[in-house]
């Protein structure tokens, strides 16, 4: 058991926890994931590792209730553990490999949104802590949506924050701030690494391509085993399949076959596709639309 | 009795169990498994222990069962094999110990899979458990991966006084038997789960949820954990695909992503989380054992199921007992036929499969007569489910972070076959991480050579 020692809810359906797991904790690096499963009978959950420590030996985890796997996890408390805790999976970022003198020389650019911000902040942090400061743009829905803020502010170069509504901070588009930046500012940047909704990644690419910025991004398929063995993961980069869970998660944004991966996360993670898929399965739906017993 | 022939094994009703995942066969009772013993003729030179991976003492233990001494019969087993239930049921007794029974010549050979079954199931509900070792001798021995494999190394090591811990990449311990094998060929919580009970029972720790290359390393275990040897059993890797177009559709899954969601998650159950799609009108793509599980598996879950394979029934690379009960149940084999595309609607969800009829030309290198494509045979089938079920090749993960572990040119890891011996000092490996996807008496087999590797290196420093 993964005893979690501290839960919190920092926005609307966002939850956080700090989870003992010693073994994660002792080699995770930016980049990685985790994937947990909360009892017996639960899901294979793949979860972004948001913040480490390597002294005490745990894990913080991020995540947004999607459905009924998440929501369950979503009522664990402190004390409360969890059954199973896997990892880290997954490649770490490129530049945790780049020698320190070439990276220094680097403008670095983080786009991050909503719950994608919590991949992104083990990101600056370990930059920061290694002497380099990115500039890193944070997108919410509403300023209730932020999270991460004040710990991001600390570890950033340049914070810019913007809200779709603009209830707080810019108004707008993450994409939108990148152009201001670049086009208006004068800001250049070498590399752009981009976390969030894929929509969102999707359109940050393409406009990064048109600015010539090379961006990574970070995929989140549908996943079962997150070890090679299962292929559900499987996206096209570059004409080629790619396996997310030991290939990725992170690639590069401009290579990545968005279209394919969005239509492919519809099959379990949307509630279109959950629909479609109760009325494609007809008499033999077997789980996965999240509004059966199969799912709860 | 016919001498000549098998005492017949009782099975579940083909259109029953076509519903339900309770197991297909039944097993031997005790009167039954006495009367197929009696059929056994003691060979003193015996033919059918050469044929078994593992060297059990066949006509010692037939006899005991004869005699009715089913506890003496399982402890001649134990000398053997950790996991007997297991091999009872899944071993492909037909091409290895029963082929070569003197039996077979004129009539049929002994039941040996099935005296094996019944021996491990008595054993089991009896309560006999396998003896510990009586000292232990302090050595600590790491097992990479709880499948056939690593359970026999660990089973063997344990038994010679080693202190073993297995790690396990996911959340239960078995390997294939839990991910891969379905329910109604090797039950989980009645079979599987006590022997593995049965490997701890000798001593042996195992550590779940620890991906080794990720959550540590070969070398870690080495030089930081105090691990003096290491058997890496971890198993086939990545699933292949095809690369025919559409294949990244909705609908179309791995057979080990099926098998592992149905197994594993425990999908087929509504009281697991975890979902499976499985369609009205499914097709599984190869002839192998785990393409027969599969589509057993879809059949169960509701759906109309077709075997699709380029070549004849001939070369069904399947057991013949496990394409006669496919059959049994109704799936339907649609052979000398291969699949050019998938289909799919405007979604991005399958909608059929184009397929080509073939037929068989000249011998290719695997001496199977090479299917070669009809002319103008090309038409589709109406699907919304595709499991390719192709094989795999080697994960990386070990290897790759495994410095002086040499790997050949399928990335498969290189041991010798009599020791497990691999490139590295004090590193031995077995079972599919070595030989590419194999069954799982060979992998057993592989892990009683690396103990015997392992132990032979050990007591030599």
């Amino acid at each position: 058991m993964y005893k979690i020692l501290k839960a919190e809810s920092p926005a609307e359906n966002i939850f956080m926890m700090d989870v003992e797991a010693p073994r994660v904790a002792k080699t995770c690096l930016p980049g990685q994931f985790v994937i947990v499963k909360m009892d017996e009978k639960g899901e294979r959950v793949p979860l972004t590792i948001c913040d480490y420590s390597r002294e005490k030996g745990t894990v913080t985890i991020v995540f947004q209730v999607v459905g009924a796997s998440t929501d369950k996890m979503s009522h664990l408390k402190a004390g409360d553990a969890f059954r199973d805790f896997t990892g880290p999976l997954g490649q770490p970022s490129e530049f945790v490999h780049e020698p320190a003198e070439e990276l220094k020389k680097k403008k670095i650019l983080f786009v991050a949104g909503g719950v994608g911000t919590a991949p992104v902040y083990p990101q600056v942090k370990w930059l920061h802590e290694n002497g380099i400061d990115a500039d890193v743009i944070v997108g919410a829905k509403n300023h209730e949506l932020l999270i991460l803020e004040k710990e991001m502010e600390a570890v950033a170069g340049n914070l810019y924050i913007t809200t779709d509504d603009g209830s707080y901070k810019r108004k707008g588009m993450v994409t939108e701030v990148i152009k201001d930046l670049v086009q208006n500012e004068g800001k250049k940047y070498d590399v752009c690494v981009a976390i969030g909704p894929m929509i969102m990644m999707k359109f940050v690419c393409l406009l990064t391509k048109e600015l010539g910025i090379p961006t990574i991004v970070s995929m989140n398929p549908v996943m079962v085993d997150g070890t090679g063995m299962c292929g559900a993961c499987r996206l096209t980069v570059d004409g080629k399949v790619k396996f997310a869970c030991v290939d990725g998660p992170e690639f590069d944004g401009h290579a990545v076959n968005f279209d394919e991966a969005m239509k492919r996360q519809q099959l379990y993670k949307t509630q279109e596709g959950r629909a479609m898929l109760k009325l494609k399965e007809g008499d033999t739906h077997h789980g996965g639309c999240g509004n059966c017993g199969g799912d709860q | 009795m016919d001498v000549l022939k098998k005492v017949p094994v009782r099975e579940q009703n083909a259109k029953i169990r076509a519903t339900n995942f309770e197991e297909v066969c039944y097993g031997y009772n005790e009167e039954e498994a006495r009367e197929e013993a009696s059929r056994c003729i003691n060979c003193k030179n015996a033919k059918c222990m050469e044929g078994c991976p593992v060297s059990i003492n066949i006509p010692a233990f037939i006899h005991e069962v004869k005699e009715g001494n089913f506890e003496e019969a399982s402890r001649i087993i134990g000398e053997s094999s950790a996991l007997p239930a297991v091999c009872g049921r899944v071993c492909p007794q037909e091409s290895q110990c029963e082929q070569r029974c003197i039996r077979g010549i004129k009539g049929e050979p002994v039941s040996i899979g099935k005296l094996e079954r019944f021996v491990a199931d008595w054993a089991r509900e009896n309560g006999i458990k396998p003896e510990p070792p009586k000292q232990k001798n302090g050595k600590k021995v790491a097992v990479i991966g709880s499948g056939p494999a690593g359970l026999t190394c660990a089973g063997d090591l344990a038994k010679l006084g080693y202190d073993v811990t297995i790690f396990e990449a996911l959340h239960e311990a078995g390997g294939v038997l839990v991910y891969g094998i379905p329910e109604f060929r090797l039950p989980k919580s009645k079979v599987v789960q006590k022997e593995i009970e049965n490997v701890k029972h000798l001593g042996v720790k195992i550590e779940t949820n620890v991906v080794i290359g990720k959550s540590t390393t070969i070398d870690e275990l080495l030089n930081e954990e105090g691990f003096e040897a290491i058997f890496i059993g971890s198993g086939a890797g990545l699933p292949k695909f095809m690369g025919i177009p559409g294949e990244n559709a909705n609908g179309v899954f791995s057979a080990n992503e099926y098998l592992t969601r149905s197994n594993l998650m425990k999908a087929f159950d509504d009281n697991y989380d975890t979902p499976i799609m499985i369609g009205k009108k499914v097709a599984v793509v190869g002839g192998g054992n785990v393409a027969m599980d599969a589509a057993r598996t879809a059949l169960r879950l509701g759906a109309e199921v077709h075997i699709v394979y380029r070549r004849s029934e001939e070369e069904l690379p399947a057991r013949v007992e496990e394409v006669h009960h496919a059959k049994e149940e109704g799936i339907i084999f649609n052979l000398l036929t291969n699949p050019t595309e998938i289909l799919t609607d405007d979604n991005g969800w399958v909608r059929g499969m184009k397929c080509v009829e073939m037929e068989l030309g000249e011998p290719d290198e695997s001496g199977r007569r090479r299917p070669v494509v009809k002319e103008g045979s090309e038409y589709e089938m109406e699907l919304d489910t595709v499991i390719m079920s192709l094989g795999t090749s080697p994960n990386p993960l070990i290897a790759s972070t495994t410095e002086g572990l040499e790997v050949n040119k399928w990335k498969c890891i290189v041991a010798d076959e009599e020791h497990g011996q691999t490139s590295k000092e004090g590193v031995y490996a077995g079972g599919d991480a070595v030989t590419g996807a194999a069954t799982v008496i060979l992998a057993m087999g592989a892990g009683k050579a690396g103990a015997k590797g392992i132990d032979e290196y050990l007591s030599n420093q």
